[in-house]
């Protein structure tokens, strides 16, 4: 688990609805969301890239 | 705002649910539906054996709990028999509920071609999690499972089985699998990363029959062959279920027929999910589900949204094979461009005239490279 400047460790969470996992530590660079983004940073319009489901479908998958 | 009837609590009822309540928490929503209600993916279900999960860990949410979340009224085990759709009223045997506007979430039903044999009733469909609880159970003492049907479903519980231990054998009509969606080489290298972990297939036939025999079922094929098995599952496809739509009177092709407000041709009276039919597409996927869900709450909630869908690839759940596939649209006008990679995969992209792509089915190492050729994909409805 890598963690950042402010020590905290970056969480997993999984897409309920088709498993997609968004690591923090990755973030989605390829939708413009830089490596160490926090969840609560993921903007608000975001969807999971697989299925288009919404960031309340996500649960933090504990590692 | 008039109060909703929801017909349907799979993931395009509970979706709309809850967008609606997010963009209308006053609006009364109510929602029907013939099974327990329970909240839950459906698309979980085809790699829930690789994930550890039952088919009741599989459930997110009790009907109770949705309650709950969404504050609304859910009614359970409850058929609706018939849509008054002058009197705007909905039909059960308990009662009669009129509605400002009805949205049909009703799915689809499992194709099931006919087939002969003493044992025909025995064959199995998954396409609800009490199906799917069914099929576990009849898993618990299978160690073969013939899965009828070479698609999206059938590869990817093939893959799910086949890493859990049982043996499996998947038959099928076309010259590869997955046919509707990719062109023979990517389906062919799903199938030999499936072969290599001992998946059997028998393409290029049919299931004729199917009957009791020696304590198990045979499979009888159209070439004369034979399937032995303990477990027979049938995935060749879905119909949109459209009995109370054409029972009600609403205009009806391969699904229910909706505008782009996903408006069926009774006023007030809405569609979406697997038993659409939107400009001519029926898309029993998830994102068209969460795009058609989007737009409806904004329409119901006093906003006419119109739907559009993005490019929208499919992601297939075959960990032996990665594939991603973004069928060309029907008609489209072009070729598909094969190309075999070293490492193990295929990438095959379906170029129009003017050499943009227009589709594209990518396996193994290729499906990485889905985000650069998703950019330039047109949208499927724009």
């Amino acid at each position: 688990m890598q963690s950042d400047a402010s020590g905290a460790d970056y969480k997993q969470y999984m897409c309920l609805i088709c498993g997609f996992i968004y690591d923090e530590a990755k973030g989605r660079p390829e939708e413009g969301i830089p490596p160490g983004t926090r969840w609560e940073d993921v903007p608000i319009y975001w969807v999971c890239p697989d299925c288009g489901a919404m960031k309340d479908d996500f649960e933090m998958v504990e590692m | 705002m008039e109060n909703v009837v929801i017909i349907g609590s799979g993931l395009a009822g509970y979706t709309l649910a809850r967008e609606l309540r997010k963009l209308a928490p006053d609006l009364p929503v109510r929602l029907l539906t013939r099974d327990d209600g329970t909240s839950y993916s459906k698309p979980m279900l085809s790699n829930a054996l690789a994930k550890g999960k039952t088919a009741q860990s599989l459930a997110m949410a009790s009907a109770e709990q949705m309650v709950g979340q969404l504050n609304m009224t859910i009614t359970t085990h409850t058929a609706v028999t018939a849509i008054d759709t002058q009197a705007h009223r909905v039909v059960t045997a308990m009662e009669e509920i009129p509605y400002g506007n009805l949205v049909l979430a009703v799915g689809a039903e499992p194709v099931r071609p006919p087939l002969e044999g003493d044992a025909a009733g025995a064959v199995l469909s998954v396409n609800n999690l009490a199906d799917y609880a069914v099929f576990r159970a009849a898993l618990d003492e299978a160690r073969h499972v013939a899965i009828i049907g070479p698609g999206l479903i059938g590869c990817e519980f093939a893959n799910d089985l086949i890493a859990a231990g049982k043996q499996v054998t998947v038959i099928g009509p076309g010259k590869a699998p997955l046919d509707r969606l990719a062109p023979a080489p990517v389906g062919v290298s799903v199938q030999a990363a499936l072969a290599k972990l001992g998946v059997e297939w028998r393409l290029g036939v049919t299931a004729a029959r199917v009957d009791h025999h020696a304590g198990a079922y045979q499979v009888g094929l159209s070439d004369g062959g034979a399937v032995r098995a303990d477990c027979v599952l049938s995935a060749v496809g879905l119909r949109p279920n459209l009995t109370l739509a054409k029972a009600a009177g609403l205009n009806t092709g391969r699904g229910i027929v909706v505008d782009r407000h996903l408006q069926s041709s009774a006023p007030d009276v809405y569609a979406l999910g697997d038993c659409a039919e939107v400009a001519g597409l029926v898309l029993p996927f998830v994102m068209p589900i969460m795009h058609a869900a989007r737009a409806l709450a904004q329409t119901l909630a006093g906003t006419p949204t119109v739907l559009t869908y993005p490019a929208m690839p499919v992601v297939v759940k075959t960990p032996a094979c990665p594939l991603v596939v973004s069928p060309p649209a029907v008609g489209a006008e072009g070729h598909w461009q094969i190309e075999h990679i070293e490492e193990g995969g295929v990438r095959a992209l379906y170029r129009g005239g003017d050499g943009r792509v227009l589709g594209f089915a990518l396996s193994g190492i290729a499906a990485a490279e889905r985000q650069a050729w998703s950019k330039d994909l047109p949208p499927v409805l724009a």
